[in-house]
């Protein structure tokens, strides 16, 4: 536990230190909010809920803004090993999967940490919060969601050489699963063919989950949305930490 | 192989004993099956060329790597099935840097700790020693980013103390660093092998610095220990001091200079260089001999062997700085970069 504790702490550490990196990746989240939460309020209205777009989409939002971050803080590991701390853990008497638990635990709580200041902003343009309880339900979903883009982010990164692949993972696999995870739509709204693709799709529970906890309404069942996440959380852990035991440097 | 008559299996001081370890990476055999002990509180040296397999070896040794055939132990643990063991009993500074550069040296230090799980008290009193030993104290909460290379040498070093390790791994401790920050480091480094009596040992391509700190030096080239004994025993095991004459006819001296007491002779163009014992003895005989014979003298050197002289003595080649290898060059220009 010592040595989870003492990889969370750097993690976070450095995450509380580098105040540009944290404003810098406000930006996109901040700009689609403003963008299509004003921009798209008054002309779409979401089936089945009395509140505007802007509602609809802080959820998702927020999802975003903590999957972005828990990917890349996994995948910042590549920076790790080519700055040659990696080796610095790499040699101590510490077994893998501590160091691998550590590291997902602080890119989870970094990820939580940007999604919370996200809704803090939230709060000034239409987010009105359901009660303390639904908060922390809110808060729960954005952890389960951390843990597995981090552990998914050290899966990528024990695989790969250096951060050139990094845009290509952007590009081909988390803008998809951001697009496909009904963050910015409604699931029953797309059409029938792209549906299966967003139900198979992790992040879709994490955002219902979300929505449920600030909103109190949600398209997919709270528990089921529970269960998948929990159920992705446990299973990219386990496949992050058996490829980060592979990892050379 | 030269082996020296030291230290030769007296069984329980043993810090390390290597036995035909080897190591290939797909085809190319980058470590082939050297041997070699090393006692409890020695400065040893394995000195050779980039490509040589210095870092191949400290790698196996550190567990970091996994030996293809042979075996090692390190502190009486073997390197392969007691690897935890190893690891406790190490302590381990990379040829490149592995420091966190967006944290402070404390905490630098206070992970490390962390991570070999010493306490919280003694944790910070050793902290404070040892950024002390090293003179790092008055900068330990400024941000890595922020020293030069041999400050972050210095913290890597008292970083790789923290743990009280019974063996210290340097690989080429002083490379890139400045001439006077060099002498700072082998100060600081063989003080600490006398106060504490820690193992230590290191690589380099740098004569002096195997020459000036260690106690014995194992010459390695193309994988294999080609040469092995103190820097004394291996300067005076290829034949004496170093005289290069240079002439407009070396083939004429060459011819001139038969005495018995000249262990070694070599042409290069323009000039030939000999060895002999007590050169101070037989210049002027030899000046006079080439002078009598209407040979000139274009210029003439006397020196005392280094391990240069060995180097080429045993391989035919010099360990010189400049062979460096396009990967070698990357990592130092990146290292420089940062620096
Ligand atoms: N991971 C690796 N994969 C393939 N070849 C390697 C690897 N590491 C080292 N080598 C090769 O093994 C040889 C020895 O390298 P190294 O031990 O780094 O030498 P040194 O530290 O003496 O400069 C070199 O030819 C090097 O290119
Ligand atoms: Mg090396």
């Amino acid at each position: 536990m010592d040595i989870v504790y003492t990889i969370w702490l750097r993690n976070v550490k450095r995450y509380l230190r580098s105040k540009s990196r944290i404003v810098g990746s406000l930006g996109m989240p901040l700009f689609f909010m403003l963008m299509l939460g004003f921009g798209l309020n008054s002309i779409v209205s979401i089936p089945g809920m009395e509140e505007g777009y802007m509602e609809f989409i802080i959820p998702g939002i927020v999802a975003m803004s903590v999957l972005f971050t828990s990917v890349s803080s996994g995948i910042q590991i590549i920076w790790d090993k080519q700055f040659g701390f990696l080796k610095e853990t790499l040699v101590a008497p510490v077994s893998r999967l501590e160091i691998m638990i550590g590291q997902t635990l602080g890119g989870a709580t970094t990820a939580v940490i940007q999604g919370l200041i996200l809704m803090v902003f939230a709060l000034f343009i239409g987010l009105e919060p359901a009660g303390i309880v639904g908060f922390l339900v809110a808060i729960g979903f954005m952890a389960l969601i951390g843990v597995t883009f981090t552990a998914f982010g050290i899966a990528i990164a024990s695989r790969m050489e250096d951060m050139h692949g990094f845009q290509l993972i952007m590009n081909f696999v988390i803008f998809p699963i951001f697009g496909l995870s009904g963050a910015l739509f409604p699931i029953n709204s797309l059409p029938a063919w792209l549906r299966p693709l967003t139900l198979a799709n992790p992040l879709t529970y994490g955002v219902e989950g979300i929505r449920y906890g600030l909103s109190g309404t949600a398209q997919i069942h709270p528990l089921i949305s529970l269960a998948v996440m929990a159920g992705c959380a446990t299973l990219m852990t386990v496949v992050g930490a058996y490829l980060f035991r592979k990892i050379s440097t | 192989m030269h082996t020296g008559t030291l230290n030769q299996g007296t069984g329980s001081t043993l810090a390390i004993r290597v036995d035909n370890l080897t190591k290939s990476f797909d085809g190319l055999v980058a470590v082939d099956g050297i041997s070699f002990t090393i006692e409890s509180g020695e400065i040893f040296g394995l000195l050779g060329p980039n490509g040589a397999g210095k870092t191949t070896t400290i790698s196996m040794l550190s567990t970091m790597l996994k030996p293809t055939s042979g075996t090692a132990t390190v502190n009486g643990h073997d390197i392969v099935t007691g690897e935890d063991d190893v690891r406790k009993s190490i302590g381990i500074v990379f040829q490149d840097q592995s420091l966190d550069e967006e944290l402070t040296a404390y905490e630098n230090m206070d992970f490390h700790g962390r991570l070999y799980r010493i306490g919280g008290e003694e944790r910070r009193r050793r902290i404070g020693e040892l950024l002390a030993l090293v003179g790092l104290d008055d900068r330990k909460d400024d941000l890595v980013k922020t020293y030069s290379g041999g400050m972050r040498r210095r913290l890597e070093i008292a970083r790789g103390l923290l743990h009280e390790p019974k063996v210290l791994f340097l690989d080429e401790p002083t490379l890139g660093l400045d001439p006077q920050t060099r002498n700072l480091l082998w100060e600081y480094i063989a003080r600490l092998n006398d106060e504490t009596g820690i193992t230590i040992i290191l690589t380099t391509h740098y004569m002096e610095e195997a020459d000036r700190l260690c106690d014995r030096v194992a010459i390695i080239d193309r994988g294999t220990i080609i040469a092995l004994d103190t820097a004394e025993n291996l300067k005076a095991s290829i034949g004496g001091d170093v005289v290069t004459i240079a002439s407009p006819d070396p083939d004429a001296v060459a011819g001139l200079l038969t005495a018995p007491w000249i262990s070694g002779i070599e042409r290069h163009d323009g000039s030939v260089t000999i060895r002999l014992q007590d050169a101070d003895r037989h210049i002027p005989g030899i000046v006079t001999a080439i002078h009598q014979s209407g040979i000139g003298i274009t210029s003439l050197s006397v020196r005392k062997p280094t391990l240069e002289d060995v180097f080429l003595h045993y391989t035919g080649r010099t360990i010189r700085e400049e062979e460096v290898s396009g990967k070698e060059a990357m990592r130092m220009f990146h290292r420089a970069g940062r620096r």
